[in-house]
C-alpha cells in the first residue's frame, strides 16, 4: 500500500487493468491515442488529458480516435454499449455535454426503464468538470447536478487518486450509464493506490475526518479542501465529520443523515453553481429527514449564480477555498437563536 | 562529537505505513533509572495506540519530545545516560535533536523491510526486521490469522527483533500476497509458511501465530518438527468447540464500513480500538478483486456449520518443541473457555484486558510470552 501515485495515474491504471480483465471494454473520444497536435498512432499524449496513454499500443483495435463531434461518439459509444461492449468515451469539457444531451438524457438513461430492463447499457462517459485553471467560461463549469436529477444516470465525482482508480473500475463493471466526472485541477494530486485492481461500491460515502461537533459533506475536489478546514478548525478546537459521498447518484442519504444526527449541525461545500445544486439537495434532504436533529441553520459553501469569470483575480474568488469552509462552518458553530 | 555513553529513545516504526507518533504520556519521569524492558510512553499512531517499551537502560536525563507533540520515526524522543555525563552535554544533544524534528531531517531508517517470494506459485509478501542475521539465532516468523496481515504485529515484530531477525507474512488471500487460495485448506496454508521458510533459506525458525495462523503454525509444527524452534499461540484457532461463527460470516461479507464496523468491536476488549481507520484499512483490503472469494473459501476451512471446523489439539499432540500459549480474557471471537482444551499441555497466560486481538492490545505480554517460550517454555 505504500505506492503513491497521481490521479492521471490511478485512472489510466484503472483502464488498463478492466481492458485486460474484459475484452469488451473500449477506449473512444476525441485524441484518445494522440492528441496535441501529434499523429494518433504515435500516442505522444494519450490525449489531452493523458489519461489513456499507452493504451493505444497496448490494445489494438480497442482504442478509437473519434471526429470532433460529441453527439456523434457518444451516440455510438451508448449503441455498442447496447449491443454488449462496454465504452469508456471521453468527453473531454463537460461543458460540451450539452451537444449530447438527448443520446445521454433520453436514449442512455431510458433504455432499462423503456424495455422493461431487457436491456442495460454498461457506458462510461468521462469528462473534466471544475475551474481553477483558467481555462474560462465555457470549459470550467461544474455540471454535474444537472445530470445528478435524471434518474437512470449514475454520477461519480471521484476525490482523490484511491477513489478515481476503484470508482472508474466499478464504472466500467457496472450495468448502468455513468458520468464519470474528473476535476480538471487534481490531474497531478498523488496519494496511495494499491496496485491490485479494487472496486469502491457506488452510493457509499467515505468519511475523511472523525468529529461529534459539525457535518461537512463535499464533493469531488472540495473534499481535499473541507478536509483542510476541519484541520484548521481542529486546531481551534472544533471537530468536523467530513464526508465525501463519493457519488451524487446514488446518494449515501443514509450515511450524511446518520452524521447530522450525531453532530446537530451541516455545512455542505460544492464548487457547482448555487441553485439546484448538490449543496441544496442535501441541505433540502436533511432539513427534511433531520430537522429534530439541527441546531443551527444549514450553511452552504458554492460558487456564486455567475459564469467562470476568466479574470485571474476573479476567478480565484470564485471557487470555495478552506477559507470560506471554516467561516461557514465557525458560524454555525457559535450560532445562537 | 556526540558521548558514546549518551542514547536517544526514539520514536518506534510500527508497522510499514507509520511516518509519525503522538506523545501522548509519559510513563516514567526525568531522573528516572530506566530498565530494557520497562514502559516509557504511550503513543498514538493513525491506525492504534501503543506503549513504547525500552530496549535502552540507563537514567532518563532528559525529555526531548513533549505531550502532544507529533514526531516523525526516528526522531529523538528522550536522552538516556549514565549520571557522570553532565547536563551541558545532554542540553546541547536535546537542542540537536529539537532542531533535526523541526528541520525535517529525519530519516525515515530501521523500519520494516518489505519483501516478496513465491510460494505455491503464488506471491507471498513479506517484511523483515531486525539487523540479528538467522544464521547468528533463529529467525522468528509472526503468522497472522484471518482477515489479518502482517501489519497486525506492529507492536510485536519490534521489540522481538532486537535479538534476532523477525519476519512477518501475508497468507494467500491477504495483505498484499496474491489473493488465490485453491482449496484454503489448513494444509495449504502450512504448506505456504514451511515454503516461506524455504525460500528465504531459514532452516529453523520460532513460530508465532494468531487465530487462524495459530492452528497454522501448530500444523507446521506437526509436519516438520525439525523446522520449528519454539510455538507461541495467541488465541488460536482449532482448541476447543467455541467460535463466534456470526462474526467471521459477518466479517466475510461485510459490504461497507457500515456493515462491517459492529464486527469489529468484537476484536477488542477495548471496542474504541476498532478506529475508523482500521474499518477503512479492512474494507480497502476487502475491495480488492479476489478478495471476496478468498474470505469464502477460508471461511469454510474455519467453520463446520457453527462449529469449528479446524482441529489442531490432535495436530499439537505430535508437537515437542517449547510452547506458549496467550488468551485474552475477552476474546469474543474465540473464548477463552476454548484454552481449557490446553490444560494438560501448557499453562495458558490469559491477559484480563485483552479481546481476540491481544497482540494489538497488550503487546508487551504477548512479547513476554513469546520470549519464555523461545527460551525453552
Amino acid at each position: 500500500m505504500a505506492r503513491t501515485i497521481s490521479y492521471r495515474e490511478a485512472l489510466n491504471e484503472a483502464l488498463r487493468q478492466e481492458m485486460h480483465r474484459d475484452s469488451s471494454v473500449i477506449v473512444m473520444g476525441e485524441d484518445n491515442a494522440g492528441g496535441a497536435g501529434a499523429p494518433g498512432a504515435d500516442d505522444a499524449w494519450g490525449g489531452v488529458l493523458g489519461v489513456t496513454k499507452g493504451l493505444y499500443h497496448e490494445f489494438p483495435g480497442r482504442v478509437l480516435d473519434t471526429p470532433i463531434s460529441e453527439s456523434a461518439f457518444v451516440g455510438a459509444a451508448i449503441g455498442a454499449a447496447t449491443r454488449g461492449m462496454r465504452p469508456v468515451a471521453e468527453l473531454m469539457f463537460i461543458d460540451f455535454m450539452g451537444v449530447c444531451f438527448d443520446q445521454i438524457f433520453n436514449q442512455a438513461a431510458k433504455f432499462r426503464y423503456m424495455f422493461g430492463g431487457k436491456a442495460v447499457t454498461p457506458v462510461v462517459i468521462r469528462t473534466m468538470y471544475g475551474a481553477g485553471l483558467r481555462a474560462a467560461a465555457q470549459h470550467s463549469q461544474s455540471l454535474y447536478p444537472i445530470f445528478t436529477t435524471v434518474p437512470g444516470l449514475k454520477v461519480v465525482v471521484p476525490s482523490s487518486p484511491y477513489e478515481a482508480k476503484g470508482l472508474l473500475a466499478q464504472a466500467i463493471r457496472d450495468d448502468d450509464p455513468v458520468i464519470f466526472c474528473e476535476h480538471k485541477a487534481m490531474y497531478d494530486a498523488v496519494g496511495e493506490v494499491p496496485e491490485e485492481s479494487y472496486t469502491i461500491p457506488f452510493g457509499e460515502a467515505n468519511i475523511v475526518r472523525e468529529g461529534e461537533d459539525v457535518t461537512i459533506v463535499a464533493f469531488g475536489r472540495m473534499v481535499s479542501v473541507a478536509a483542510q478546514a476541519a484541520d484548521e478548525l481542529a486546531a481551534s478546537g472544533v471537530q468536523a465529520d467530513v464526508l465525501d459521498p463519493r457519488t451524487t447518484s446514488p446518494l449515501d442519504t443514509e450515511s450524511i443523515l446518520e452524521s447530522v444526527e450525531n453532530t446537530g449541525r451541516l455545512v455542505v461545500v460544492d464548487e457547482a453553481t448555487p441553485r439546484c445544486n448538490l449543496a441544496t439537495d442535501v441541505a433540502a434532504l436533511v432539513a427534511k429527514e433531520a430537522f429534530g436533529a439541527l441546531r443551527a441553520p444549514i450553511e452552504m459553501v458554492t460558487a456564486p449564480h455567475t459564469p467562470v469569470p476568466f479574470s485571474d483575480a476573479l476567478e480565484d474568488l470564485y471557487i470555495p477555498d478552506a477559507q470560506r469552509v471554516v467561516n461557514a462552518t465557525k458560524s454555525v458553530v457559535q450560532w445562537q437563536r | 562529537m556526540t558521548d558514546e555513553r549518551i542514547e536517544r529513545v526514539t520514536m518506534p516504526k510500527w508497522g510499514l505505513s507509520m511516518q509519525t507518533g503522538k506523545l501522548t504520556e509519559w510513563l516514567v519521569a526525568e531522573g528516572d533509572v530506566i530498565t530494557s524492558g520497562d514502559d516509557l510512553a504511550e503513543i498514538d499512531t493513525d491506525k492504534i495506540a501503543g506503549t513504547l517499551e525500552s530496549s535502552w537502560a540507563g537514567v532518563l536525563r532528559k525529555f526531548v519530545a513533549e505531550v502532544g507533540d507529533d514526531v516523525p520515526v526516528g526522531g529523538t524522543i528522550a536522552v538516556i545516560a549514565p549520571p557522570e555525563v553532565p547536563d551541558a552535554e545532554i542540553d546541547t544533544l536535546v537542542e540537536q535533536a529539537r532542531e533535526e524534528i523541526a528541520s525535517g531531517a529525519i530519516e525515515d531508517a530501521g523500519g520494516p523491510v518489505a519483501g516478496s517470494v513465491e510460494v505455491g506459485g503464488r506471491n507471498i509478501r513479506y517484511t523483515s526486521l531486525g539487523s540479528v542475521s538467522p544464521a547468528e539465532a533463529d529467525p522468528v516468523v509472526l503468522v497472522h490469522g484471518y482477515g489479518g496481515d502482517g501489519d497486525s504485529w506492529l507492536f510485536v515484530q519490534e521489540p522481538l527483533s532486537a535479538e534476532r531477525t523477525a519476519y512477518t507474512i501475508d497468507l494467500p488471500g491477504h495483505g498484499a500476497s496474491t489473493k488465490e487460495v485453491g482449496d484454503g485448506s489448513l494444509r495449504m496454508l502450512a504448506d505456504t509458511v514451511l515454503g516461506f521458510l524455504d525460500a528465504l533459506e531459514l532452516e529453523r525458525a520460532h513460530l508465532v501465530g494468531h487465530s487462524l495462523g495459530g492452528a497454522i503454525v501448530t500444523a507446521v509444527a506437526a509436519a516438520a518438527p525439525e523446522r520449528v524452534a519454539s510455538l507461541s499461540l495467541i488465541a488460536p484457532a482449532g482448541f476447543g468447540d467455541q467460535i463466534n461463527a456470526d462474526y467471521l460470516r459477518g466479517f466475510a461479507s461485510a459490504g461497507s464500513r457500515r456493515e462491517l464496523k459492529p464486527h469489529l468491536t468484537a476484536l477488542f476488549a477495548d471496542p474504541a480500538q476498532a478506529t475508523r481507520k482500521l474499518a477503512d484499512d479492512l474494507m480497502k483490503f476487502k475491495r480488492l478483486d479476489g478478495v471476496d472469494k478468498a474470505l469464502s473459501t477460508l471461511l469454510g476451512t474455519l467453520l463446520a456449520g457453527d462449529a469449528p471446523g479446524i482441529d489442531a489439539a490432535t495436530l499439537l499432540e505430535q508437537v515437542t518443541a517449547p510452547l506458549a500459549v496467550v488468551w485474552g480474557r475477552a476474546d469474543q471471537v474465540l473464548p477463552v473457555a476454548n484454552a481449557e482444551a490446553l490444560a494438560g499441555r501448557v499453562e495458558v497466560r490469559v491477559l484480563e484486558a485483552a479481546g481476540h486481538m491481544a497482540h494489538m492490545e497488550q503487546p508487551a505480554e504477548v512479547v513476554a510470552e513469546v520470549r519464555r517460550a523461545i527460551g525453552g517454555g
